[in-house]
């Protein structure tokens, strides 16, 4: 069987299948995210070493901070997919991932804010994976500016496409940069992640919660794409023929 | 394809001789935000030889993202720019032109002025010979990942701004070891040539790589 890979590329087609699995996307993400918070708070111990409660917050901090790197990266593919096939899609895949990962890099900044408060005694510490973080939410938000700026669509996916893949290049730089100020010695105060130092059970409820976010970004992003199919496409006839649209 | 290189970057000398008014601006504003730090944040001799070195490279940022907001505007009004897209030549040899251009007329001012940066804060002399060299491996990078920026934002509104936005957080690796290097110079027992040799490995990387991206970057603004 021949299977038309570029048959969902054409906005009309997708706009449907996405309007189908939104529904699916938003189940799943409520259930998992519910399922691994509920493991996280109520079957894992009271108290890990000498953090209390509160290191409870790791769920929604390390699922946001994985989903923020993960969809600077999805972003990243949509953007090269839409330079090298020309398809607008991939452009609006691009915007919409976005700002989700701008959201999720500031939720992952947040909540840390408030772990270091309670677990380092301060706010902020320009600690090299913070300070990678804040620096990642100031290149989403570049991105997201340059592509509000120009006003000619073509031009703003492209440009926007472009400054996402210089990005990537530069975004390793600036990582080791931070960690590694003094290349004659390195050091941080942030402990290293390392998945095996974590104890399994709260393993489970970290993957679960993240799985959770992974489903939400897929429904918000996907009914953002929706809404940018719309938005582009609003003079033609498939548009105007919809239901939702001549309710 | 070397005389077109040759030609484009004769042709941007001379336009900058005949208003050299904004060569001398961007050295102006460089000095003048230099010593608007001492009197912000005390004149104590201990605090300022501490701060010095990344004042400098702050300063060299901020003049850099100043001066890029020119790079290419003047050319895209007057039409320059669609010609130069319309000859036979590679795009990427004369915007490497065009960079080279901007960095002699606005990096390499920063370079030889830096001594007397050295005098105001006080920093030892073998110091000094550390940041003119520092900024000499370091202000080319900022240029060309700059000249990507400025090709990004052509022609908008209040790009100028929006280019220092983008262009200023790429710039973190340059000013980190470019400040990092002045600040080993100055402590006992530490080697700078790690620093040297990374600030040398940006500059190879954003030589081969910014031309040719800043040449994309145009034709998208342009088509």
């Amino acid at each position: 069987m021949k299977i038309n890979w570029f048959k969902y590329a054409a906005p009309m087609n997708f706009y449907s299948l996405a309007g189908k699995l939104i529904p699916f996307f938003w189940i799943a993400a409520i259930a998992f995210t519910l399922l691994g918070l509920y493991w996280g708070f109520f079957k894992t111990a009271d108290v890990l070493n000498d953090q209390k409660q509160y290191y409870r917050i790791i769920y929604v901090h390390v699922a946001s901070a994985w989903m923020a790197m993960w969809l600077y990266a999805v972003m990243v593919f949509w953007a090269a997919l839409g330079l090298i096939f020309n398809t607008r899609l991939s452009y609006m895949m691009a915007s919409a991932t976005a700002i989700t990962g701008a959201n999720m890099t500031l939720i992952a900044l947040i909540t840390g804010a408030i772990w270091g408060k309670t677990s380092w005694g301060t706010w902020w510490d320009w600690d090299p994976k913070l300070t990678t973080f804040l620096i990642l939410l100031f290149i989403y938000m570049g991105y997201l500016a340059l592509q509000s700026a120009i006003d000619d669509t073509r031009r703003s996916d492209k440009a926007s496409a472009l400054l996402a893949l210089v990005g990537l290049a530069i975004v390793p730089v600036i990582y080791f940069a931070v960690n590694c100020p003094d290349p004659n010695e390195c050091a941080s105060l942030h402990q290293e992640s390392s998945l095996k130092r974590v104890e399994a059970n709260i393993l489970i409820g970290m993957l679960v919660t993240t799985l959770g976010f992974w489903m939400y970004s897929f429904a918000v992003i996907l009914m953002r794409v929706r809404n940018i199919i719309l938005d582009r496409e609003r003079k033609t006839s498939w548009v105007s023929k919809l239901k939702e649209i001549n309710q | 394809m070397l005389s077109a290189f040759w030609i484009v970057l004769k042709r941007d000398l001379l336009l900058a001789l005949r208003r050299r008014n904004e060569v001398f601006t961007v050295l102006f504003f460089f000095i003048v935000v230099i010593s608007l730090f001492p009197l912000g944040v005390g004149v104590e001799e201990k605090i300022l030889t501490k701060i010095a070195p990344g004042i400098v490279w702050i300063a060299a940022l901020l003049a850099s993202t100043l001066a890029l907001d020119r790079l290419f505007s003047s050319d895209f009004e007057d039409g320059t720019l669609e010609q130069l897209l319309l000859t036979p030549h590679s795009l990427s040899v004369m915007v490497f032109a065009k960079i080279v251009a901007h960095w002699l007329l606005t990096g390499l001012p920063l370079v030889l002025i830096a001594p007397l940066v050295g005098l105001l804060y006080q920093i030892p002399v073998d110091s000094i010979a550390v940041m003119m060299l520092v900024l000499l491996l370091g202000t080319p990078v900022l240029s060309m990942i700059g000249a990507i920026g400025a090709a990004l934002t052509l022609g908008l509104r209040g790009g100028g701004v929006l280019l220092s936005f983008l262009v200023l957080p790429l710039y973190i690796p340059v000013l980190v070891y470019g400040a990092g290097a002045i600040s080993a110079s100055m402590a006992q027992g530490v080697s700078i040539q790690p620093y040297l040799l990374l600030l040398s490995a940006f500059m190879i990387l954003s030589l081969i790589f910014a031309p040719w991206a800043t040449a994309a970057a145009l034709k998208i603004s342009i088509e």
